[in-house]
């Protein structure tokens, strides 16, 4: 099959590998017919996240039709599925509690030493999301070989479109999560930092929690006239002190919420060596440091914080003070996919949350290094890429 | 000549204990570092300072404790579990030792006989290896109740005398068959097993799980 593999920093390419196969009993192959390129796969792209190895297929955002299962899968061929990005048995303790992106057994035992030497306890196995997260190959391929596929596969109606569906992958329910960290009230006013599709879906999901002003911060102008039809405020941080701004914007209190759904590429991933690596090259992981500052500062005493953004490692210069002192709330962490998923598609079918407005480009699988490029460098105009296996390729 | 083939050997052979230590079953007794330090409540083998070969790690696992118990009384059972042992039969006719065969360099085996010292039901199972072994351990393993629906802690302790001392531990540290990263590793495959039926990989084709490619180095180096 045609998969887009990694071979380090800003290369990656479309090359034939063998297709895959049914492993364990609870495994289904599936087709791809729709798969994305997410801003977290712009981290693996800049080689920030260790441990990829050259021809690891990436990719966490897929969906397509099941063509194969396992003797414990409960799918049916024929059938399309969204795959949510975060492997969950189902069988553990946090998945019992619906912490599915903390999910103990999906990550194979030889690789969770890395990750819990990192955060103190091993993460739970991602797709196409180095072999930190269990080395799982990704869905920007043909197939795809998804484990516990009798926990995590949404089947898709077939009077949906892939394009309305595919984001209950990732995006969407992140945002959706985002917003619940918040603790939204309707009097909340909700200050958003990042218009990147997560943002903008916490965006409008923070709307329909009832927030009663949501006020987001981008520089890119295309992002924030979405942010601005989503019916958020906007404030362009190249022409706004962010902060003075925030504290008129909310009477004079700060705001009730913050949602940093920028992220820190780099920064940390706690080996000293790699920070110092890191700091050399500052001014990236400087500048994007400054988003949680900013947040931490603009919240008001008593108010409610919330990190969808990546983070991987440490960080200097973190506003200790600000964090006690404010009686600050912070709630954080991968998406538990799983549990919004049923939730979010019933809204979809409702109309009441639309998702197509993001995407900007429809790539056949054979350009999505143009796809990376671009995502990487043209962010203004490029909000979402859609890479479709089965389209042909235009040059 | 012979020196240095005997040499050889007896290094195959370090490196091997620890695999049939991290391994997990290989056993023999609990010592007296597996519970309590000085005044605290942690168990010894978290001490900063360990005098022994004792290793030990804790999983919660979501089951009964006395399935848990059932299966892993069973010995065979763990085959699949335990990636450094390839068999584990009965000493022979109504015996009650077990033989474990553990992957050692170069594609070879080695032989451990082991004989329960303790067994209740639901609660421990403890072992050593008998006399004349080629390898001397001990270890059990332990099932308490976890608070509310959260199943079973399962406790594994292992002691071991590496075969070369300082050297033995040296070899292991190598091949990579430290017995508490192998016992890490296994009590996350059973835990797996427990819980999901089956035992995590992320690779795409049946050739490639870690199975199939440690049959197929061993293969090779036998050749």
């Amino acid at each position: 099959m045609r998969a887009l593999t990694w071979h380090g920093t800003h290369d990656v390419r479309v090359d034939s590998v063998p297709d895959p196969e049914i492993v364990n009993p609870r495994d289904a192959i599936i087709k791809v017919t729709s798969t994305a390129i997410c801003g977290s796969d712009l981290h693996l792209y800049d080689g920030v996240i260790p441990s990829l190895q050259p021809g690891d297929i990436l990719g966490h955002e897929f969906m397509g039709e099941v063509v194969e299962t396992g003797s414990g899968s409960n799918l049916k061929k024929g059938s399309r599925v969204v795959i949510p990005f975060t492997i969950s048995c189902g069988g553990c303790f946090h998945c019992k509690v619906q912490q599915y992106s903390a999910c103990e057994n999906s990550n194979p035992a030889e690789k969770q030493d890395m990750s819990a030497a990192l955060y103190g306890q091993p993460m739970a196995g991602l797709f196409g999301y180095s072999h930190l997260t269990g080395g799982y190959s990704g869905g920007q391929a043909e197939y795809v070989r998804v484990p516990f596929s009798d926990v995590g596969p949404v089947v898709i109606p077939d009077h949906l479109e892939d394009e309305k569906v595919l984001f209950l992958s990732d995006i969407l329910p992140t945002g959706w999560m985002a917003a619940e960290n918040a603790d939204i009230q309707p009097d909340d006013t909700v200050a958003v930092w990042g218009c990147g599709p997560v943002g903008l879906f916490a965006i409008q999901s923070a709307i329909l929690m009832g927030a009663s002003k949501v006020i987001a911060i981008d520089h890119y102008p295309h992002r924030l006239e979405l942010a601005k039809k989503l019916g958020a405020e906007v404030i362009n941080f190249r022409e706004t002190h962010v902060q003075d701004a925030l504290m008129e914007m909310s009477g004079g209190i700060g705001v009730d919420a913050v949602i940093d759904a920028v992220g820190m590429e780099a920064h940390g991933f706690a080996f000293d060596n790699m920070l110092e690596v890191v700091k050399q090259k500052v001014g990236i992981g400087a500048d994007r440091a400054h988003a949680l500052r900013m947040a931490l500062m603009a919240v008001r005493f008593g108010g409610k914080v919330s990190i969808p953004g990546v983070y991987g490692g440490m960080t200097d210069k973190f506003p200790t003070g600000a964090l006690m002192e404010k009686g600050l709330q912070v709630r954080s962490g991968q998406t538990h996919v799983q549990k919004y998923t049923a939730k979010l598609l019933e809204m979809i079918e409702q109309g009441k949350i639309d998702t197509t407005f993001l995407i900007s480009h429809r790539l056949p699988l054979e350009e999505a290094p143009r796809g990376y490029k671009n995502f990487k460098e043209e962010q203004n105009t490029w909000t979402k890429v859609i890479l479709k296996p089965g389209m042909a390729a235009t040059a | 000549m012979a020196g240095q083939d005997d040499g050889v050997a007896t290094l195959g052979k370090a490196a091997a204990i620890g695999l049939a230590v991290g391994a997990a079953a290989i056993g023999f007794l609990a010592t007296r570092r597996d519970t309590g330090n000085d005044g605290d409540d942690a168990p010894g083998y978290a001490a900063r300072r360990t005098a022994d070969d004792v290793t030990g790690r804790t999983v919660t696992i979501r089951k009964d404790r006395q399935e848990l118990y059932s299966f892993w009384r069973n010995f065979g059972n763990l085959v699949p579990i335990m990636e450094n042992v390839t068999a584990i039969r009965t000493a022979g006719p109504g015996s009650d030792r077990s033989v474990w065969t553990i992957r050692a360099p170069g594609g070879r085996t080695v032989d451990v006989e082991t004989e329960v010292t303790e067994d209740r039901a639901g609660e421990i199972i403890a072992w050593k290896s008998v006399e004349g072994s080629e390898i001397t351990t001990e270890g059990r393993v332990t099932f308490a109740d976890a608070p509310g629906d959260r199943g079973t802690r399962v406790t594994l302790v292992i002691d071991y005398a590496p075969p070369m001392g300082e050297l033995g531990r040296v070899v292991a540290k190598l091949a990579r068959r430290e017995p508490a990263v192998q016992a890490r590793h296994d009590l996350k495959r059973f835990k797996m097993h427990m819980e999901t039926g089956e035992i995590a990989t992320s690779a795409r084709r049946r050739d490639q799980t870690r199975a199939a490619q440690m049959d197929d180095a061993a293969k090779k180096e036998t050749a």
